[in-house]
């Protein structure tokens, strides 16, 4: 008896948090990891909701959210207070997105880089970053003077290794001496490790230095050192001019814009999002002129075959590390390979951390 | 010219009414803050202090926020109160986790009634034990122990990491940087259904009531008074230091170990890098503005958590910049530190005439 009052009581208190703050008008927001000011991953989300509004749409964000106990709340305050549509941008809110979204089943919620859609209002959406590093593969192949290419790498999951290995195929196809060092520094943001990784490599011998990682230190570093470097997630040119070849950029703008439409005008159905240069969700920015007129000619076209899809990121034959054979001559790689990829291509060093 | 006196006539009344000014500044300065940033200050506070706990599910956050930070500020009270300045429960609450956390995913398939008494007691050594690092190390080798604990934070931190990442990492994960998931039975039970505040707060609330009795009903409560008023009286009276060193670090870790498992067995479910948003640290604000008092530090763990899910509310419905959750609990800290020194200090202004100075 006891406990059915407290339910009713509980519910009754839900209930007039609702009724309180809940009201008609369609709203979107936003749950980050980082500050908007990172000038890396949250700052393109950010960018991206940016473009909600300004397509008419009122939104809502909530920056520096912790990965731990704190984003439930986060997220259930947001689908609370009257969010019709809520974007989870980190790979950490996987479970609490789930867990919300059980509890609310006419909010809509879209999980970045995350794979499980336990509940029909839960979609989840990412973007193809490996066809981004083949063009890097391709300039840094042609670009390096000491055949050894520094990448920067955060944690050892299946999107960190595809770009190793994406890049590594597109620079061996132009170069085939090239060799990929590679420092784990197991964390997506902090510049001063980051800044030591890309010093370690650079005295390792490597000219040209990328990151999967979303400060924009290993960049500043590589333009005191009078090396190359690329930049990652937004256009960070300005941080080292000279330095940066070009930089991958995250453009959630189109998506975000879509599917807000899409929940406001109730035509928002469940999917699994992964798109890439076609649609624009990847995209490069300008590239450095003194790649030669040449090289970006390349690159450019290179570019265009990818996101026509005439050309793919893992085309056969890829062998692994001990020479085993990954994709057959003239296949490519499916998604499901892609998504689940694990070891490294010949021509990477070292072992990828257990 | 401005001479400075010690006052030796301070009311414990006011002793204990400070806190409170400073929690009356600390709003006062928000809401000048609130204004400068173009917000409605009445509006702002008013979506930060009482708009969270407006309902049954956001007091219950208000509980479940407050149970790591009462549970690591009631430990570090032994420690400050006795002179003995462990700076590291951030690093105890982390090695409490992993050693709890790594016999829950020992029974990670198992069920049974025995299995979260287990992982809650090794949680409590993992921190007793990363405790005692400093407290040896101070009453052996005489180091400063607000170094080796501070220091020792980013020691288990990285061994979390290590741990998340390479052999714990859930086999099942695509070597994403967490364990797997605890079964049920390595859960807190929660008190009420739908909503996240869990069994840990009696582990707080037992803390309490442990540190009330000890600290002021047993003799070691009388020496670890004595050795905070001064230290020489204490070695005069005969109190063996070494000891008394040793047990309240051991008291302050198991307090920080119980919070980290109270983490991963309540809301979070699993290891990860992220179990605690720096409670460690938080909880040293905690034990000052509940002047190590076991019921002040209750108080003052709900008004401090309650700064944590004001920023949040604010910054949906304002848009806030988060940050200011931070602003305000250093606003405390600073405004609790100044009362302080007004109390036990006179500042005097004297007008000296030219010929007085010359003497």
């Amino acid at each position: 008896m006891y406990k059915y009052f407290l339910r009713y009581l509980i519910s009754a208190f839900f209930l007039l948090g609702l009724g309180t703050s809940a009201n008609a008008e369609f709203k979107v927001g936003f749950v980050y990891v980082g500050p908007t000011g990172d000038h890396g991953w949250t700052y393109q989300h950010h960018e991206g909701r940016n473009a909600v509004e300004a397509a008419g749409i009122k939104t809502t964000f909530v920056e520096s959210v912790p990965e731990g106990a704190d984003a439930e709340r986060v997220i259930r305050q947001l689908a609370q207070s009257g969010h019709d549509l809520i974007f989870t941008t980190s790979f950490g809110y996987m479970d609490p997105t789930n867990k919300v979204a059980k509890d609310f089943p006419n909010v809509k919620f879209e999980h970045a880089t995350g794979y499980k859609r336990e509940h029909s209002n839960v979609s989840t959406y990412s973007a193809r970053f490996y066809e981004g590093r083949t063009l890097l593969g391709h300039i840094a192949g042609k670009m390096t003077k000491t055949n050894t290419i520094g990448y920067i790498a955060s944690f050892p999951i299946p999107e960190v290794i595809r770009g190793i290995n994406a890049m590594t195929l597109a620079a061996q196809k132009v170069n085939p001496n090239i060799k990929t060092k590679i420092v784990w520094v197991f964390t997506w943001y902090d510049p001063g490790k980051e800044a030591e990784a890309a010093q370690a490599l650079i005295d390792q011998g490597a000219d040209i230095i990328m990151q999967h990682t979303d400060s924009t230190a290993p960049v500043q570093t590589a333009e005191k050192a009078g090396v190359w470097s690329f930049g990652q997630a937004s256009d960070m040119q300005r941080f080292a001019p000279k330095s940066i070849l070009t930089s991958i950029i995250d453009d959630w703008a189109p998506y975000y814009v879509e599917r807000a439409i899409a929940a406001r005008d109730g035509t928002w159905g469940q999917q699994d999002t992964w798109h890439g240069l076609k649609e624009g969700m990847v995209a490069m920015a300008p590239y450095n002129s003194a790649m030669g007129a040449d090289l970006v000619k390349e690159v450019e076209q290179l570019q265009k075959d990818l996101a026509s899809g005439k050309a793919h990121s893992f085309t056969g034959p890829i062998y692994d590390q001990k020479g085993n054979m990954l994709v057959a001559e003239g296949k490519v790689a499916d998604d499901g390979m892609l998504a689940g990829m694990s070891v490294y291509v010949k021509g990477v060093e070292g072992d990828i951390p257990k | 010219m401005i001479k400075i006196e010690k006052r030796n006539d301070v009311p414990m009344a006011l002793y204990f009414f400070t806190p409170f000014i400073a929690i009356i500044l600390t709003i006062l300065g928000g809401g000048i803050i609130f204004y400068i940033l173009g917000f409605n200050p009445i509006e702002a506070l008013k979506f930060y202090f009482i708009t969270p706990i407006s309902n049954l599910y956001g007091f219950s956050e208000l509980l479940l926020k407050a149970t790591p930070l009462c549970l690591i500020a009631i430990g570090l009270s032994f420690c400050f109160k006795s002179n003995n300045w462990n700076i590291g429960a951030e690093g105890q609450l982390t090695f409490g986790a992993i050693v709890g956390g790594g016999v829950a995913l020992l029974f990670y398939n198992q069920e049974g009634f025995y299995i979260l008494p287990l992982v809650i007691l090794a949680g409590a050594i993992g921190g007793m034990f990363f405790a005692l690092i400093p407290a040896i190390l101070k009453t052996y080798f005489n180091t400063n122990e607000i170094l080796v604990s501070l220091m020792l934070v980013y020691v288990s931190k990285l061994l979390l990491d290590y741990l998340v990442v390479g052999p714990w990492s859930n086999p099942e994960g695509f070597n994403f940087p967490e364990t797997r998931q605890f079964s049920d039975s390595s859960r807190m039970p929660l008190l009420f259904e739908g909503l996240r505040i869990h069994a840990g707060i009696f582990l707080a609330l037992a803390a309490v009531m442990m540190s009330w009795f000890v600290l002021y009903k047993t003799y070691l409560g009388f020496q670890i008074k004595v050795s905070g008023l001064s230290l020489k009286t204490a070695k005069y009276a005969g109190f063996k230091g070494k000891t008394m060193i040793l047990v309240v670090f051991m008291i302050s870790g198991a307090c920080a170990g119980l919070a980290g498992v109270g983490e991963i067995t309540g809301p979070i479910g699993q290891l990860h890098r992220m179990i605690s948003p720096d409670y460690g640290f938080t909880a040293i604000i905690v034990a000052f503005l509940g002047r190590l008092n076991p019921f002040g530090i209750i108080f003052a763990s709900l008004v401090v958590a309650l700064t944590y899910l004001g920023a949040e509310t604010a910054q949906i419905f304002l848009q806030i910049p988060k940050y200011t959750g931070q602003v305000f609990q250093g606003m405390i800290l600073f405004f609790l530190l100044a009362s302080d020194y007004l109390l036990f200090f006179k500042v005097k202004i004297l007008n000296l005439k030219k010929n007085e100075l010359r003497h």
